[in-house]
């Protein structure tokens, strides 16, 4: 067991802090969310030039060797700074399936140039009416020769605004629930009958509503075999939740050390509120679930490559324990900040608006406490039997 | 940063399973604590001390074993596993701790090897009637009489004081300064004249503490550890050993592997409970809440591995810990229905074996639970663990 990181891995957080604090200050942030593209392209591409976007990449296929770890790292610095540009979408989902499953000519013409920040990917996978189930899909890709054919519509696709090309879920086979049947496709997003609706969401990133209408994509494109992507889907959606768990924690650490900060400047009663034994017992619970919440990112960073079952249950148990800690931790520190808390000037309110955001990505606590139970439960009768 | 263990650890495994398996005295076998007597309580500690396997956590030349933090993880989760009953903290994590740290040679000479053997009992004359979560406010004096101290005074909340040969105990030696700067730690002998330890019936029904009465009780001047009113910093150093195993995940998921396998027997509805979706989601929970609690231990460890002092963050894994032991406790009563109800203390009798109504995981099931209530006031309440937190780790 060794929980220490690489030096590769703390030569990636110095740096990556440096550059955030000095190109992604508060209020610099607030004027390029407020921009009509919302994020910043050359932001993006200091991100390549510093390598975070190769990562988590084989030598092999053109990455610098690191794993998840590697993104752990990355993420919890996103998460501290809230930084919007599409790491998620684009290099531990759209990277994490062409990692896993894209041919090779698919790997050049998509993963390299994706670690190099030409090419940018979002993952468009939930429906209107899928909520959080990965395998309730109704977009079809219909056989039509050596093409398929696209139609339905995918939504809230984190990041597809800025992104070049889109990766899809869609039904080659079988019934709206079915595990079978469901194929993964990689189309440009100016492919020919694709129109989006974009829209900024309430914690500052960009996301599209995208409607499929008869899109003639090349068996070529598929990535991975026909009917087949749902294990794959939920693999890359379990390192997504990973990702997102150790953006949380960035994220729950500056909000509780703005709420200590503020809770010692703020005087009541003629004196600081820190000294209020209630709000310091809150402060320390505050204190008490972010770490449990790093516990549990290391956890399941280090278990993503364990079996199905092993690697589900702790990527379930992560997202129980970062949806709520962080709505702890986002209403507590808004609590204590008293009327400041509910203001837009202040940014502990963002920070709360992504942690909140946090929960309902890739399944909230609901659907994982139950994924969770199910799996174990399972594991508990087949002992008996 | 990976979770592997290497072959030596799994070799380590192997050779420690063996030996528990090997050596766990039978007639402990499944045993719960209040049914022990004080020898059967001795035994596995005896055994572990001819090994060289009591005091893990020890400098090696006072009879440590120097294993590594994976090793010591290993050696917990395989003890729990055996259901085995470890030996008791007062003797291994407490005062031998505060012996060979700020005793003296004669100290060390006299007190560890009985500690490391499992040959002396250990209790803890800490707590008062008037000194709780405010320890520093005890009251028993101790008088310094020529080459003796004279000791008087009332402690309480005394675990297991019957059984001991010896105590370790706080006293007042000068109450004419800042109360946490008069307290000396005494070690008194429990059959020196004066000294009466009275019973302690909790809810559970069980007498597992006591009060210990001390009426001008008189011990060598040598048996002053450290320096005279230096006994506070002694009490916090020892506390904070106390802490680091208190959470006590090994343990605690052995007890969720018990919780299922009961949820599996009882029946809701005419199928078993764990297929009640609400009753699987509380397990599952809970056994969450023990996996975030498992991995902050051992980044605490990996943390004191690379040299880092253990930090007041192990205040946190008292909470956590103690939490989750006192709702597995819970949800046991919960998946054991009707049959918590029935008393059977005293049961089964000598010779006997099974309890004379229902299954037999449900007899102990609410008393566990009236039990473990205390956990969360001993050690330091979870309140002044809090306040420890925010004191030391966020400055207030």
């Amino acid at each position: 067991m060794d929980f220490s990181f690489t030096e590769e891995q703390n030569m990636i957080r110095d740096s990556l802090s440096r550059l955030i604090k000095d190109q992604y200050d508060w209020e610099t942030r607030n004027k390029v969310l407020a921009s009509e593209s919302g994020w910043r392209p050359e932001m993006w591409a200091q991100f390549a030039e510093l390598g975070i976007l190769m990562a988590p990449f084989s030598e092999e296929d053109g990455g610098l060797g690191g794993n998840a770890v590697d993104v752990m790292v990355v993420m919890e610095e996103f998460g501290k700074g809230l930084v919007v540009e599409p790491y998620v979408p684009s290099v531990v989902l759209g990277g994490g399936f062409l990692k896993h499953a894209g041919s090779t000519a698919q790997k050049e013409n998509f993963l390299a140039p994706m670690m190099g920040g030409e090419v940018v990917l979002a993952f468009a996978y939930a429906e209107p009416t899928s909520r959080f189930n990965l395998n309730d899909v109704t977009t079809t890709a219909r056989a039509n020769g050596s093409n398929y054919v696209l139609n339905g519509q995918k939504s809230v696709v984190l990041g597809a605004p800025w992104a070049t090309h889109l990766i899809v879920s869609a039904r080659t086979s079988g019934d709206r629930f079915d595990d079978n049947g469901i194929s993964l496709f990689i189309v440009p997003k100016d492919a020919a009958g694709i129109s989006t609706r974009d829209y900024p969401t309430m914690d500052g990133y960009r996301a599209s509503e995208v409607y499929f209408e008869n899109v003639e994509v090349s068996g070529d494109d598929m990535i991975g075999a026909e009917g087949s992507a749902l294990p794959l889907i939920e693999k890359v959606c379990d390192e997504g939740i990973a990702a997102i768990s150790a953006e949380a924690c960035g994220a729950m650490e500056i909000a509780n050390a703005d709420t200590l900060d503020y809770a010692r400047q703020r005087k009541q009663f003629n004196v600081p509120i820190a000294s209020f034994q209630v709000l310091q017992h809150r402060m320390v619970d505050m204190f008490i679930e972010h770490q449990q919440s790093m516990s549990m990112t290391y956890q399941v960073t280090l278990r993503l490559e364990e079996d199905e079952a092993t690697r589900k249950k702790a990527a379930s148990a992560a997202k129980v324990q970062i949806g709520n800690s962080g709505r702890f931790i986002g209403q507590a520190a808004t609590q204590i900040h008293g009327g400041m808390g509910v203001t837009d000037e202040l940014r502990l309110g963002h920070y709360f608006k992504r942690l909140t955001l946090i929960d309902t990505q890739f399944g909230n606590v609901d659907y994982h406490l139950r994924r969770y139970a199910n799996i174990a439960e399972g594991v508990v009768k087949a002992a008996a039997e | 940063m990976n979770l592997d263990f290497s072959p030596e650890d799994i070799a380590f495994r192997e050779e420690v399973r063996t030996f528990i398996e090997e050596n766990y005295p039978e007639d402990i076998k499944g045993k719960h604590r209040e049914e022990l007597t004080k020898e059967q309580f001795l035994s596995w500690h005896q055994i572990l001390g001819k090994k060289g396997w009591s005091v893990p956590s020890w400098p090696t030349q006072y009879g440590g074993t120097g294993w590594t933090p994976t090793q010591k993880y290993i050696w917990s989760e395989e003890n729990a596993r055996a259901d085995t009953i470890m030996p008791l903290p007062f003797a291994v994590s407490m005062v031998g701790p505060v012996i060979y740290t700020f005793g003296s040679q004669e100290h060390k000479d006299k007190f560890l090897p009985g500690i490391v053997d499992g040959t002396t009992w250990w209790c803890q004359g800490f707590s008062e009637p008037g000194a709780g979560s405010d320890l520093a406010g005890l009251k028993t004096t101790a008088v310094r009489d020529g080459d003796e101290w004279v000791i008087n005074g009332q402690k309480t909340w005394t675990t297991l004081g019957q059984h001991a040969d010896w105590g370790f105990f706080l006293c007042r030696t000068n109450p004419d300064v800042k109360k946490q700067e008069g307290i000396s730690f005494i070690l008194v002998k429990m059959d020196t004249p004066g000294v009466e330890v009275r019973p302690i019936i909790m809810t559970d029904g069980g007498h597992e503490v006591n009060e210990v009465w001390l009426t001008d009780v008189r011990v060598p001047v040598d048996n002053l550890v450290g320096e005279e009113n230096k006994g506070w910093t002694y009490a916090k150093f020892l506390l904070a050993h106390e802490r680091t195993g208190i959470a006590g995940v090994a343990r605690s998921k052995r007890g969720i592997e018990r919780l299922r396998e009961i949820a599996s027997t009882e029946y809701d509805n005419g199928k078993p409970l764990i297929e009640n979706p609400d009753f699987a989601e509380k397990i599952s929970k809970l056994e969450i809440d023990l996996t975030a609690l498992e991995f902050t231990e051992l980044r605490g460890l990996a943390a004191v591995a690379a040299g880092k002092p253990p930090g007041p963050e192990s205040s946190l894994l008292k909470i956590k810990g103690t939490e989750v032991q006192q709702r597995l406790t819970e949800l046991t009563i919960e998946a054991v229905g009707n049959y918590a109800a029935p008393y059977f203390r005293g049961f089964p009798e000598e010779g006997g074996n099974r309890f004379p109504i229902g299954p037999d995981y449900a007899h102990h099931a609410l008393p566990e639970y009236l039990n473990m209530r205390k956990t969360s006031i001993y050690g330091g309440s979870n309140e002044i663990q809090r306040n420890i937190i925010a004191k030391a780790v966020l400055g207030l």
